[in-house]
């Protein structure tokens, strides 16, 4: 078995779970607000996203560990050449933790509005970096003979850019989806409503990152090489369609799952396309860093895969069991035993 | 200023500013579990009031303790690639285990307490809290396996122009991060206990809830008297294990220049401000530091002269350091056993000078965890990983100094007002009492 491509697809799959998780929460940061008239709905809108979003994150934390483990290189490389992307990522991630936390520790509503808006700026933020990081990953980054030749004002191309307003486009459509069958009453109309019309803009979205990755990109050459994975777009396109049928049909709670199914695929599709690359090289394959010349040892990737076979299964039935656990909304009686106001 | 220097200091301000939030919530998730564990067996509603204060302080905390956390893994990548690199096939698998075997479990749990007062039933509310101290005592474990490893680098092999793993097992067992493990979360567990009993101080002296507060006052005494006996007997072997793995970082910690067997402890020392020897040694008690070092009063202990200039830790910080820290451990010792004993006598209110005492001494802990790291960190320069990698060769060579500049700036700004504000709230919380 070859390891370092069994890490490939794990690396893939920790990316993946991490979008589609913390995609609704940061969602619901940023655009929360829209679906809410007053306070006593802002605070039912946060409270709904209370009990999940530091554990949703840990995706994240664990992408990222992942990475240093099994792809040392890709760690050291993505994480030091977009350094300044990475720094504002890291900001706004540790705004939006905080604003979340702070935000219903005081009762004055200036104390809540300031951290509101805080949430709402930063979990943007943190959307958009993401997007344009995967953009540029999807497109190749300035790889050459002498090392990364790219610049911060670079990474901020056309086609990153519409990767990052895509990125932003899934998760307000997922975080009103998850507002509209997570949050009752009026909230829960307003969520539909906005989840619905902002389906177009992402639907739109989405088939000019498709053109443009089929134009711009080397992405399209896996697919067309390996029909197999054309199922992998196929099945985002039905994921997306299926979303907005039950949505339209008054059944948000499937309608989530079935965006979950699309941003999940979305990502898979991205990373398929880059394959066997993990950072592909605009300046020639040979210098991209790939499964072949950027993994750890046979070694290290064995006991990774060890450990990461015994711990991921129970991780994803404990995390199920709170959803399941939270499934109902925050009545005003637990919040106050919370100590949220 | 270069990307090195400006990237050591940017490691030192975010990782010291993380470590004033963690070592609280290492101990304080036990006491609390504790207190609800005493509620759901005596059905008591004061454990209950308790639990539900101490939590609260708890979550505060907290919530600083997991945001500064993903800065620290993600600066290893940003600002030291080249070790990244170098080092990534073992250092990398600890830091993502402990993502997997404790960091999902604690962010997990913590929810169902603080959420689930009514969606699961009172035990398993109770185990929740368990679960979350047991959580982030293990995150501890692994994050200091993996720094033990930085400390005395053990099961790999140099291959590949890299540090290939080559046994797992060792990294497992590798004595320096046990040791360091242990110092710290004890170390932790006096902050808590010192903590609690401060803030139950607070309340005793302005007799708000008096009972109640006791009952924390004295769950503090006894957990920070045990934990500061802990600590220093951790802290004994984690000496004599400097000075057989780490010559240099011992010899600095005690500023010890000659080396000679049957070495005498220096009550009085100072290292000179010029670099070489001391500018003040008195009060030599003989034998003392060669039994401290190896516990045999003939072994002969390494000075700094043993090692070129550029192979020596800065020397005066680490002593300096070294020595506040040892000299606050024993001072917990005696506060501890005070209060405990003042708290068994019920005696606590005829003595209000040390209640407020208690209040002013929340922050010693805090202060010695701080050291302690100076200590280990600055002492194992100038070294990266001891003996193998020299902190200058893992810098990240792609980013400019202007950029570690204006994130450095930036995390001074972000972390001033984002610890006030936390610090504000945990104020506010503690001087509500119980409600």
């Amino acid at each position: 078995m070859d390891y370092a491509k069994i890490w490939f697809v794990l690396w893939a799959v920790l990316w993946t779970g991490y979008f589609a998780l913390d995609g609704f929460d940061l969602g619901v940061g940023f655009s929360g607000w829209l679906a809410a008239d007053d306070e006593a709905q802002r605070r039912d809108v946060f409270a709904s996203i209370g009990p999940f979003w530091d554990g949703n994150e840990v995706w994240l934390v664990t992408a990222g560990g992942a990475t240093f483990a099994a792809f040392p290189p890709v760690y050291a490389g993505l994480f030091s050449w977009l350094y300044p992307a990475l720094f504002l990522l890291l900001f706004s991630l540790i705004a939006r933790g905080v604003a979340l936390e702070f935000r219903g520790k005081l009762a004055p509503p200036a104390w809540k509005a300031f951290w509101e808006r805080t949430a709402a700026v930063s979990s943007f933020l943190a959307a958009l970096l993401l997007g344009t990081a995967f953009g540029n990953i999807f497109r190749g980054l300035e790889i050459g003979p002498a090392g990364y030749q790219g610049t911060f004002f670079g990474l901020l191309n056309p086609y990153a850019l519409l990767t990052g307003l895509l990125f932003c486009a899934f998760f307000f459509f997922h975080g009103q989806l998850w507002l509209a069958s997570r949050v009752s009453g009026p909230v829960s109309v307003k969520a539909s409503a906005l989840a619905s019309r902002s389906w177009y803009v992402l639907a739109a979205l989405l088939a000019a990152f498709i053109a443009a990755s089929y134009l711009r990109t080397g992405l399209a050459g896996n697919f067309a090489a390996r029909k197999f994975l054309l199922a992998l777009p196929l099945l985002l396109a039905i994921s997306l369609g299926a979303a907005k049928l039950l949505l339209s049909r008054g059944k948000p709670g499937t309608a989530f799952l079935a965006s979950f199914c699309a941003i999940a695929l979305f990502s898979l599709t991205g990373f398929a396309g880059i394959y066997p690359d993990l950072l592909p090289s605009r300046q020639g394959p040979e210098f991209a860093l790939n499964v072949y010349n950027s993994s750890s040892s046979a070694y290290t990737l064995r006991l990774m895969t060890a450990v990461a076979a015994v711990f991921m299964p129970v991780i994803i039935g404990y995390q199920f069991w709170v959803y399941r656990v939270f499934r109902a909304p925050l009545a005003a009686g637990e919040l106050q035993k919370t100590g949220i106001y | 200023m270069d990307t090195l220097f400006l990237s050591r200091l940017q490691f030192a301000v975010t990782a010291m500013f993380h470590f004033l939030f963690v070592p609280l919530t290492l101990g304080l998730g036990w006491l609390t579990a504790w207190f609800e564990t005493r509620y759901v067996l005596s059905g008591d509603e004061r454990w209950l009031a308790l639990t539900r204060f101490w939590g609260k302080l708890f979550l505060i905390n907290f919530a600083l303790g997991v945001v500064t956390g993903i800065t620290m893994e993600f600066q290893i990548g940003m600002n030291w690639a080249a070790y990244s690199r170098y080092v990534g096939d073992i250092f990398g698998a600890p830091l993502a285990i402990e993502a997997m075997a404790a960091f999902f479990l604690e962010s997990t749990f913590i929810a169902v307490w603080a959420f689930g007062w009514e969606r699961v039933s009172r035990k398993a509310h109770a185990a929740a809290m368990w679960i979350v101290a047991f959580a982030t005592n293990m995150s501890a474990l692994w994050i200091l396996l993996a720094n033990g490893w930085m400390q005395h680098p053990v099961g790999y092999v140099l291959r590949n122009g890299r540090a290939e793993m080559t046994d797992f097992g060792a990294l497992l067992a590798n004595p320096y991060g046990w040791i360091e493990f242990f110092h710290t979360v004890f170390a932790g567990w006096v902050i808590a206990g010192f903590f609690v009993m401060g803030v139950s101080a607070w309340h005793l002296l302005r007799r708000n809830q008096e009972e109640l507060f006791k009952k924390s006052f004295g769950a503090g005494a006894v957990f920070a008297l045990a934990s500061s006996l802990l600590v220093a007997a951790v802290g004994d072997m984690s000496a004599v294990n400097a000075a057989k793995n780490q010559p240099a970082k011992f010899a600095a910690m005690e500023s010890v220049w000659e080396t000679r067997a049957a070495a005498p402890y220096t009550l009085l020392a100072f290292p000179s401000l010029k670099g070489e020897g001391n500018a003040v040694e008195a009060l030599k008690v003989p034998y003392a530091l060669s039994l401290m070092a190896f516990h045999s009063p003939s072994a002969e202990v390494k000075g700094l002269y043993d090692f070129l200039p550029q192979d020596r830790p800065p020397v005066l910080p680490v002593f300096l350091s070294f020595r506040g820290m040892v000299a606050l451990g024993a001072l917990f010792i005696l506060l501890s056993a005070a209060g405990t004993w003042l708290w068994r006598k019920d005696q606590l209110g005829k003595y209000p000078w040390f209640l407020k005492l208690l209040v002013f001494v929340i922050p010693l802990p805090y202060v010695a965890i701080q050291l302690g790291w100076i200590v280990t960190e600055m002492g194992r320069q100038p070294w990266v990983v001891y003996g193998l990698m020299r902190t200058a060769e893992g810098v990240s060579s792609t980013v400019p100094p202007s950029h570690v500049m204006l994130s450095l700036a930036g995390f001074v700004f972000f972390y001033s007002v984002l610890g006030a504000v936390d610090l504000w709230l945990l104020a506010k919380y503690a001087r509500k009492g119980m409600v």
